[in-house]
């Protein structure tokens, strides 16, 4: 082993980011000292960013199987076969910290990062979805914040080119210093095309390709594995920089270079850079690795070991490719004018060995950094929890004039349109995309057959604080119910994890009731979890996020043709609303806007009849019946149906009743699970209740569109009676106005 | 008619474009790389949309000096058709095909949305199935698309009869509200003296099909395929 190395030490362990039990298991392990570079590979792939190490007993009760999985957890990303021969390749990652340190690098990364992910698969990514979470927008910094991030995900996103099809944006005091970048990818692969991340068949080349390796993101992995104080900005220098050009480039040649046949296995350099792939990739395939660094295209000098595979440089794989086709390899990669080194080969025995100039540097069994330790942290229930919960929002004044207060939730930024954010973004390059942003879900054709694939994101952090298991249940089903209401089958589910450090009771039980909550939801609906992420340590100065996982679902339309979208599309329909009557002001969007309160309980959800809901809706819809289909979400019932009048291109007015509840603001804005607003045109109607009579669900007619007011009387009393015209105003400049 | 999509490195219209040739309008149509210099048998090049280079200079700075724009010179002096959307009018203005230059959107964004087109000009292969004054709808995406030219070109662009396309309202006129990016008079699309090379900012690819919920780009590509007479040469009127 070389001497010009430092000597490592517990102090230097401890810096890095290890315990010192984990400091002794590897000295274990090893049986020595390991060199400053090998610390530095477990320094990084021993951190809770790369090992899930808290996370982990936690995500093996999610269900991962199912029919149609062709790929579960443990990949680049997971896959689903729609039929006709495809398969669809899918992901959602977050880059909250590097966001929050320099957003607009951080966000674009973050895209960056999860298109590799798609199309080292061999897919191509055909759309991308952000659920992105701010603080509130009388900050300037949130603004600068918001500013930063949409520009980086439409700079990278759109240069690249992959259409941004959705997604959500939502405000909430407790994200001001942690915002959320969650980005989703979608890809479209043939199943029988499909290109894993391993390193079978010792011998074989391994190549890197890509952008060259320089000094940036050094400890991304690290720093995103620790909480931030007031320094947080002296960090910037791990955030990386993204080159989306090259990343296009990287992407024709690495689906040029996988129609040859010549690839055996890819990854990419993400989070730990080219430590993870030459461990991972032969972790997966029993093999090792010997990789020479000096080979590895550098874009500064006298990098050390310890940086050269540390680096987290953007637009970079590893690739193994068959032996004797390394000239394939160097054409494509030479015509797209990227670097194809070889820079080893895969090894027996289990061991990445990472040379400089012929002298070992670090040589450790790939298991060991592979096979992190795992925890199994305490948890407790937070004890305000109850008191909270306690909370009825019934004691609350009720608002004078109906009318004002679903103008102004209308209005609020997080139901307000976020076309300013998505004007910003290509919405339809690759010409799939049938139903833009501004639906519940996005809708995407597969050229040359009939279908189309509906994707939606969801994840309401308010309610999840107040009930982690049953507020990740209910971001799963809206988020499958979202993609129903586009007539689309869900099939899979990919799910982004964000909470505070898991190092606290509190937050860990946070994580395991909602980890229960989701694989409930997924089991009751059939939804295999397909892949995802966690991120924790979204704290800043011990001030932690509220609880979100975002729940990204991808369905199935056989037909592309029949689907519905959100908005009425003309007077004398009929206006039914679907699913069961249980509503509550508690968590509720309308609770926290109007009267600044995160407390009381959720209404309760039955699996059971939201399974039903679903399939009645995707009848619906496939019989070709329905006009518009919304689901009731943020702001209950009249938002819903104000956003059907206002969203379209024309706004209609809409005259509805209501079943009177326990008090108006209640049955006007209480949220509950399981709801769907529909329009049918009035010679569908009996077929229609024909359809209905069958699917065993609670539902009934509720109004009709037409006119130019939004009139809604709870029982016989008329309380809503506004303009549409003047509602429309308000859902397009309650975001834009802040950012103007 | 043969058409070619060229592709540069950055390139991302390019299988948009060559989806409606060869499946809507069921021409024949082949992928043309940035290297190659012989257009040989085409009859129509289209410059799709996307970001050449990465745009990195100037958009279209660089792919307006690569060797298929030489050999495009060479095309349209023998009579071909070009067509230039995006990306692809922007290399053709840095290329010198067609004057003047497109800048960044004068509200310092990205704009990717609906916009109404008036059809000013219809003697061109590319318009001549349209009516003076009618407006279509195609969707725009860039960041760099306000047109700009001093005031001897635009005064030019105006005797000649060039500027082809203009913003408008859904009801075509000409107004400030309809203008996406700030182009100079509203330009959004404008043709070299012959009518041969028609440079646009607007995506026709985009709107060639009711799957894709509108079809006035598909207008555009039959204005073309009615232009061409037997002998190789192309109607304008």
């Amino acid at each position: 082993m070389t001497g010009a190395q430092p000597k490592v030490t517990l102090d230097l362990a401890l810096d890095a980011g290890l315990t010192a039990e984990e400091y002794d298991r590897i000295l274990s392990q090893l049986g020595r000292e390991p060199t400053y570079a090998e610390l530095g590979l477990f320094s990084a792939l021993w951190s809770e960013h790369c090992a899930y190490k808290h996370s982990r007993v936690f995500l093996a009760r999610l269900p991962q199987r199912g029919p149609h999985v062709l790929q579960g957890p443990g990949e680049n990303a997971g896959v689903i076969d729609i039929g006709d021969g495809w398969a669809v390749v899918f992901k959602i990652e977050s880059h909250n910290h590097p966001s929050f340190i320099e957003p607009f690098q951080g966000a674009a990364t973050g895209v960056g990062g999860i298109l590799r992910d798609i199309f080292t698969m061999g897919a191509r990514p055909i759309a991308i979805l952000d659920s992105l979470r701010f603080g509130e927008l009388d900050n300037p910094k949130t603004l600068r914040l918001v500013n930063g991030v949409v520009s980086g995900i439409s700079w990278y996103g759109n240069c690249f080119g992959c259409p941004t099809v959705g997604g959500e944006i939502a405000f909430a005091p407790e994200y001001a210093g942690n915002p959320l970048v969650n980005v989703m990818c979608v890809g479209l692969v043939r199943a029988d095309q499909i290109v894993r991340a391993r390193a079978d068949g010792p011998g074989n080349p391994v190549f890197y390709v890509g952008n060259k390796t320089g000094r940036d993101g050094i400890h991304g992995a690290t720093m995103a594995s620790a909480t931030f104080d007031e320094h947080a900005e002296e960090r910037r220098p791990t955030v990386q920089v993204g080159d989306p050009f090259t990343e296009k480039l990287l992407l024709e040649a690495c689906l040029e270079v996988m129609r040859t046949g010549a690839v055996v296995g890819i990854q990419d350099m993400g989070a730990a850079g080219l430590a993870c792939c030459t461990s991972e990739m032969p972790a997966r395939s029993g093999t090792g690795m010997d990789v020479e660094l000096s080979r590895v295209p550098q874009r500064e000098t006298g990098m050390t070991p310890y940086e050269i595979l540390l680096s987290e440089s953007q637009e970079r794989m590893l690739l193994v490719a068959a032996r004797g086709r390394e000239e394939e390899v160097r054409r494509i990669f030479a015509k797209w004018e990227l670097e194809a080194v070889e820079i080893g080969r895969v090894t027996e025995g289990g061991e990445l060995t990472a040379r400089l100039n012929g002298e070992v540097v670090a040589r450790v069994p790939v298991d060991l950094l592979a096979e992190a330790p795992t925890y199994r942290k305490p948890t407790t229930e937070p004890s305000e929890l109850a008191e909270r919960r306690a909370f009825d929002p019934l004691t609350l004044p009720e608002p004078s004039d109906y009318g004002d207060a679903l103008i102004d939730l209308l209005g609020s930024p997080t139901i307000a349109s976020k076309e300013w954010a998505f004007r910003q973004y290509d919405q339809q390059v690759g010409i799939n995309t049938v139903v833009l942003p501004g639906s519940d879900a996005a809708v995407l054709r597969v050229k040359g057959t009939r279908r189309a694939l509906a994707v939606s994101t969801d994840g309401n952090g308010r309610q999840v604080f107040l009930d982690p298991r049953q507020g990740a249940a209910m971001a799963v089903c809206e988020a499958a119910r979202n993609v129903c209401c586009s007539g689309a089958e869900p099939r899979g589910v990919t799910d982004c994890m964000n909470f505070g450090s898991p190092e606290r009771p509190e937050i860990l039980w946070q994580f395991s009731e909602a980890i229960e909550g989701i694989s409930l939801a997924c089991r009751a609906l059939e939804l295999p979890v397909v892949g995802g992420n966690v991120s924790f340590y979204n704290e800043t100065s011990g001030q932690a996020i509220l609880p979100t996982p975002i729940i990204g679902v991808v369905g199935v339309l056989d037909d592309a043709s029949r689907r519905a979208t959100q908005w009425f599309k003309g007077p004398g329909h009929r206006v039914a609303l679907l699913g069961p009557a249980s509503v509550s002001l508690g968590g509720s969007e309308y609770l926290w806007a109007r009267h600044r309160r995160l407390a009381g309980r959720l209404a309760s959800l039955d699996l059971e009849a939201e399974r039903r809901v679903q399939r009645a809706v995707r009848a619906a819809v496939s019989a070709g019946l329905v006009t518009a289909a919304h689901d009731c979400s943020e702001g209950g019932v009249a938002v819903a149906l104000a956003e059907s009048c206002v969203t379209g291109c024309a706004v209609m007015g809409c005259e509805a009743t209501l079943v009177t509840a326990d008090r108006t603001d209640l049955a006007l804005f209480g949220e509950g699970p399981s709801r769907v607003v529909i329009a049918v045109e009035a010679a569908r109607v009996r077929e229609f209740e024909g359809l209905m009579a069958e699917s065993a669900i609670s539902w009934r007619w509720i109004g009709t569109t037409g006119g130019e007011r939004l009139v809604i009387r709870v029982g016989p009393k008329v309380v809503v009676d506004v303009d549409a015209g003047q509602l429309g105003r308000a859902w397009r400049s309650g975001f834009e106005a802040h950012m103007a | 008619m043969r058409f070619g999509v060229v592709v540069f490195p950055g390139t991302w219209s390019d299988c948009d474009f060559h989806y409606v040739v060869s499946e809507v309008l069921h021409q024949p149509v082949r992928y043309v790389w940035h290297r190659e210099r012989e257009l040989g048998q085409l009859d129509c090049v289209i410059l799709p949309g996307g970001f050449s280079y990465g745009d990195y200079l100037r958009a279209g700075a660089v792919a307006g000096r690569s060797p298929v724009v030489e050999a495009l010179r060479d095309f349209v002096g023998r009579g071909g058709l070009v067509l230039g959307s995006c990306n692809g009018f922007q290399i053709l203005c840095e290329a010198g095909l067609l004057p003047g230059v497109l800048t960044r959107n004068e509200c310092l964004q990205y704009r990717c949305q609906s916009t109404h087109l008036v059809v000013e000009n219809v003697d061109t292969p590319f318009t001549r199935g349209l009516r003076a004054g009618q407006v279509l709808t195609m969707p725009i995406s860039h960041g760099e698309g306000k047109y700009y030219a001093d005031a001897e070109t635009l005064a030019r662009l105006k005797q000649q009869n060039l500027i082809v396309f203009r913003y408008a309202s859904a009801d075509g006129k000409v107004t400030k509200a309809s203008n996406p990016n700030g182009s100079l008079d509203n330009i959004a699309g404008i043709v070299n003296p012959e009518g041969t090379v028609l440079g646009m900012m607007p995506h026709p690819e985009r709107a060639s099909e009711t799957a894709m919920g509108g079809t006035d780009g598909l207008l555009m590509f039959q204005s073309l395929l009615g232009s061409l007479v037997e002998d190789g040469t192309f109607l304008k009127r």
